[in-house]
């Protein structure tokens, strides 16, 4: 579209799928019924880590409503969502690694048949010693859950940039801290649910509530020994996923199992307690920081050890123990760095990405030392970072950096809060502080290596003026569908409502990789503009053609293509789609996003972390602190984040919004904690606590746009970045309003009171009730 | 999702019936109102019921009636309705702030003022499914032998949640309960015991009917109640307190504090206030502090206990001061 005026991009406006959600129309997963279907539930072991001895479903099978009961040993092949890590069972064939790790599944014709005959199924267990923390996993190595058996060791990385020690030794500031994130879920309203049906023609069709639907499609084949061109995967409106969702899960084998067995439709919907247990939650991390700085503020090194613990299986954690150090080195960093990271696994549900996988801990820790640095050498901690920002083209690990608003991130924030004239001035209890973070848009190659395009589209034209969209990526709240129509309807000159998305359907789109590390907007988005302007240049041809004009003077409007000095013969865009199909016969196009080749840095694992594309963000928050109950409430959050070019304004506004909302969730409220029987302390969202609409802050999302080269009209993502220093922000800003450090999440009454007696004996009698 | 079990749905219209109901029964069946605190019970396999009495359609056990000297509360009025209806505002302020801190919106517009009084006891260790207490090694209350709160522990700790129950004991309600044996009325402080695996008084076949509060001029009370978050929550802590005032300063003087165990606690230090003491700040410390040494929380809910512990001077202190004791 020629005029700006009339593009949709930048505009704000509703997503596509608004009415139906709001009014209750949109069919998730658990939605779908089928005829004949059947209910199952998984098995689920009692004991953190356990032989199986012995499985004995007589009694599970005297039930006349039960139908089908499948083991370990009915689905022998391993999974893992990443190809060198596969580690899990789809039910556990020897051995459980935690409370909650599936062993079996029990298909019947109601889901409370199947329910009660959970309780029903004799198995005979071989309690096996456990790990249920990083110093027991560090300590215990004769539980050797590592692929040895020798230790627990999931994963090791160790990489140096510079020389920090020099660097260290020659700095004015030196300053050591010690940091502890104990883990948090993603609690999806949605919890997961997936369907399997299998025809009698061989067809295996398996509905899920998944946020990666290609790399299921890829397992389901390799775990049930079924060619993937007979394995139809569709992902329905996802209710929540945040990375919860992001690999392959026990329930879609166990229900594709089950249906191959009875021949019949299986649905399994895991309970919120299931859901705790799948988790794939934010990793707990122990993480000390050494880092250096000279008077004037100008970072030296910066050192990082940090030790995490993975859970049961592997997950993602490869990556996320790169991911601990590699994303560190934006926006303001130092020019000599080293990290070691050591991933352990333990006997509690297997941790993996959550939105801001693998540095929201990371960040925490580092940004919360740059308020101490400030501190230290009496500089703004705004000041400080501006001094610091990584104004190169690449950093210090090597990753490429094509557009960075990160200056305008700090500056709008400091003025927008009130930062120079407010920070400090608040009186006691009441606090300002800042904090400032950088993340991917999208990996830059895909999990399983290979040449093919990591995102595609195709679109089908119809001559009613109906455009459809045939999307491989994963609609899962953010709004991809509604930015695929808006993206297609600026290009052709079509109203939003003449587009029609169509996603994650294996059958009917092209392969994307996912809804995972913010990949959706740049990926897809480019993927998508290279479909339409394809078939916008058959319309330009014919609509020239019609008017006698060359085709660089037609330009198309909304409803309309026009031409240079022909402005009343304006031809709409149905009979547009005409012309052209008449002349060039059925019209349809396809367009993919590949990664530039070679991204990252000369060194093993360098590149993971590469993106082709970087997101800046800048929080104040602003906390008041109760002395007396250690209460501390986040007031306001001012959250400027730099994602490129805003297609859909509205969009990235809830990206913002949800982040800031789920990182003030993780730094006073939520903790995913395991207690030492191997037990999660409260699978529910009674026990685990989530913010009500009446705990969130008020937030104010400010966009801004430092326009990408390589990002679809210039854009890149919002959907994880915005959540990273939020909580750096709200630790710098108890600071500022009591004067104590908190070092470990979340920062709940109990600990704000501990700290506070710490820094000043005296408080204890005030919150004793004394004068 | 957790499904319920099944059972059978009886649905009578008239105490008398229900009463009949319950007699006829016997240990199968449980009363059921709002039912906010029963189904998920029932989900999570901690009721052995197979058959549920709906009070729904009872249509004598709904509504508020002043009388001359005292206020009347149906068993069956919403905790809804109860926290904004303008008699009780005020007339009992403390029970509208407790019902209006019950839950959230859905749970007081369904949940009701008997059933919030019969509340089952919570716990940590109780309120989970059957596969999480299963792999606990279930506890005293439930399928079990051992207390999980209290190492070695041979009596049920399980907490009083019921916010409507502090204030109803601070305001000196009476509760009428009926059956096929007759009516009778009990003292709401009367009304729990300390054993946590059954709280009340209340036999299995008695149904609560009403509540019955005197108008007492010179009264007023409140609620106040610690939680983590600003809906949905049970109680970490709750504290009710009523005030008597006549011309000499306090006639009398209730503060009750609940959610530490199973029987909400009466502030000895409160009940010994003599009448016709003058409001003061040493008052309300000498209240806060003494509410400290006599409360004492278990780790039987999901919340730091320390903290819970030291909170509750603090909401002492702020009610008190709230209700002009100083």
């Amino acid at each position: 579209m020629s005029d700006r005026d009339e593009r949709l991009v930048g505009k704000r406006g509703r997503r596509g799928d608004l009415t139906r959600k709001v009014r209750g129309e949109t069919r998730y997963t658990d939605d779908i019924k089928l005829p004949r279907m059947l209910h199952a539930k998984l098995v689920r072991c009692p004991h953190p880590h356990a032989r199986i001895t012995q499985v004995d479903a007589t009694r599970v099978l005297a039930d006349p409503n039960v139908v089908a009961v499948i083991t370990g040993r009915d689905l022998p092949r391993r999974f893992g969502i990443i190809p060198w890590t596969p580690d899990e069972y789809p039910l556990a064939l020897e051995t459980a690694r935690f409370v909650g790790d599936a062993v079996a599944a029990i298909a019947a014709l109601d889901e409370r048949s199947a329910d009660e005959a959970t309780r029903r199924l004799d198995i005979t267990y071989e309690v096996l010693p456990h790990a249920l923390s990083l110093d027991e996993a560090e300590r215990k190595v004769e539980v050797g859950l590592g692929a040895n058996r020798k230790d627990n060791v999931s994963k090791r990385v160790d990489l140096s940039f510079g020389d920090v020690d020099a660097a260290l030794a020659a700095s004015d500031v030196v300053l050591e801290g010690e940091y502890y994130f104990e883990g948090t879920a993603h609690a999806p309203i949605e919890t997961h649910c997936a369907i399997a049906q299998y025809a009698g023609d061989g067809l295996l069709t398996v509905w899920s509530s998944t946020q990666v639907p290609h790399y299921l499609h890829r397992e389901l084949s390799r775990v049930l020994a079924v060619s993937p061109a007979r394995i139809r995967v569709i992902q329905p409106p996802v209710g929540g996923a945040f990375g919860g969702k992001s690999e392959p899960f026990a329930l879609e084998f166990a229900a594709a199992k089950l249906a191959m067995v009875t021949g019949r439709p299986v649905k399994i919907l895991y309970t919120r307690e299931e859901e705790f247990y799948a988790h794939r939650g934010r990793h707990p991390m122990a993480m000390r920081y050494v880092v250096g700085a000279t008077k004037d503020g100008s970072l030296t090194a910066v050192d990082a050890k940090t030790r995490i613990d993975g859970g049961a299986y592997s997950s993602f954690g490869l990556v996320t123990t790169y991911y601990s150090g590699q994303l560190l080195t934006l926006p303001s960093f130092a020019p000599n760095y080293r990290f070691s990271s050591v991933r352990y696994f333990t006997n509690k549900p297997p941790c993996g990405p959550k939105r801001g996988h693998g540095s929201v801990q990371p960040r925490f820790a580092f940004e919360c030392m740059l308020d101490r640095i400030a501190e230290q050498i009496a500089m703004d901690p705004i000041e400080l970072r501006r001094k610091n920002a990584v104004g190169a083209d690449s950093t210090v690990n090597g990753f490429r950096v094509t557009s960075n608003g990160y200056l305008e991130c700090l500056a709008r924030v400091e003025e927008a809060s009130g930062w120079k004239e407010r920070r400090g001035k608040l009186g006691r209890g009441r606090g300002l502080g800042v904090a400032s973070s950088a993340y991917i848009s999208g990996t830059n190659y895909p999990i399983y290596p290979n040449e093919m395009p990591q995102s595609a589209v195709q679109l089908k034209v119809d001559r009613s003026g109906v455009v459809t969209v045939f999307n491989g990526a994963s609609e899962i709240g953010q709004g991809t569908d509604t930015l695929m129509a808006t993206l297609v309807a600026d290009e052709l000159g079509l109203d939003l409502g003449a587009v029609r998305v169509v996603s994650a359907d294996s059958d009917l789109c092209p392969v994307d990789l996912g809804a995972y590390s913010s990949r959706g907007t740049f990926m897809n988005g480019n993927a998508c503009i290279a479909a339409a302007r394809e078939i916008r240049q058959k319309l330009v041809q014919a609509v020239a053609a019609k008017l006698e004009v060359a085709p660089r003077d037609v330009f198309v409007s909304r409803g309309f293509l026009c031409a240079v000095g022909k402005e009343n013969e304006a031809v709409p865009v149905t009979e547009a789609i005409v012309l052209a199909e008449s002349r060039f016969g059925t019209l349809g196009a396809t367009g993919w996003y590949k990664s530039p080749p070679k991204l990252g840095g000369d060194y093993r694992g360098g590149t993971i972390g590469a993106s082709p594309a970087y997101s800046f963000t800048a929080h104040v928050a602003e906390v008041t602190v109760d002395e007396r109950t250690g209460v501390v409430e986040v007031v306001k959050v001012w959250c400027a984040h730099d994602c490129g070019k805003a297609l859909c304004p509205t969009l990235v506004d809830g990206q913002i919004e949800g982040s800031v909302y789920m990182g003030i969730a993780e730094a006073l409220l939520e903790e995913h904690v395991i207690d030492n029987r191997g037990l999660h302390r409260g699978p529910n969202l009674l026990d685990y606590r989530i913010p009500t609409s009446l705990d969130v802050p008020d937030i104010a999302s400010i966009l801004v746009e430092s326009h990408d080269p390589e990002g679809p009209h210039g854009a890149k993502e919002a959907g994880e970045g915005p959540l990273h220093s939020s909580i750096p922000a709200v630790a710098n800003a108890i600071y500022d309003a009591v004067g104590i450090r908190l070092d470990r999440l979340p920062f709940s009454p109990g600990r704000v009171l501990a700290a506070l007696r710490a820094e000043r004996p005296e408080a204890r009698r005030t919150a004793l009730g004394g004068t | 999702m957790l499904p319920l079990p099944r059972f059978r749905m009886f649905r009578p219209t008239t105490v008398a019936e229900a009463a009949g109901l319950l007699r006829d029964l016997g240990e199968d069946a449980q009363l059921v109102a709002g039912g906010t605190d029963l189904l998920p019970n029932m989900k999570h396999g901690l009721v052995g019921a197979r058959a549920l009495v709906s009070l729904q359609n009872v249509a004598a056990l709904k509504g508020v009636r002043v009388e001359r000297q005292s206020l009347r509360i149906g068993a069956l009025t919403t905790l809804e309705s109860l926290a904004e209806d303008g008699r009780i505002r005020e007339l009992a302020p403390g029970l509208a702030e407790a019902a209006e801190a019950v839950g959230g919106p859905h749970h007081r517009r369904m949940g009701t003022l008997g059933g919030n009084l019969c509340l089952d006891t919570r716990c940590r260790y109780y309120n989970q499914t059957h596969f999480w207490r299963s792999a606990l090694g279930f506890c005293l209350k439930k399928d079990g032998t051992v207390c999980h709160v209290v190492a070695g522990g041979q009596k049920c700790v399980a907490a009083a949640s019921n916010d409507t129950a502090p204030a109803l004991i601070a305001l000196d309600a009476t509760i009428s309960l009926e059956s096929v044996r007759g009516e009778r009325e009990v003292p709401a402080r009367s009304f729990y015991t300390a054993d946590g695996i059954y709280n009340t008084t209340r036999e299995r076949d008695e149904i609560v009917t009403a509540v019955t509060l005197p108008i007492v001029p010179g009264r007023t009370s409140g609620f106040d109640k610690l939680r983590r978050r600003n809906a949905i929550d049970f109680p970490l802590l709750s504290v009710a307190a009523r005030v008597d005032r006549d011309e000499g300063g306090i006639a009398a003087l209730d503060i009750v504090v609940s959610a530490l165990a199973a029987r909400p606690r009466r502030l000895a230090a409160a009940a010994k206030v003599p009448p016709g003491t003058r409001p003061s700040m040493d008052l309300v410390h000498r209240l806060s502090e003494a509410a400290k040494k006599e409360c004492r929380p278990l780790d039987n809910v999901e919340g730091d206990a320390e903290w819970r512990h030291e909170m509750v001077p603090l909401l002492v202190e702020r009610l008190s001061r709230r209700l002009g004791l100083g």
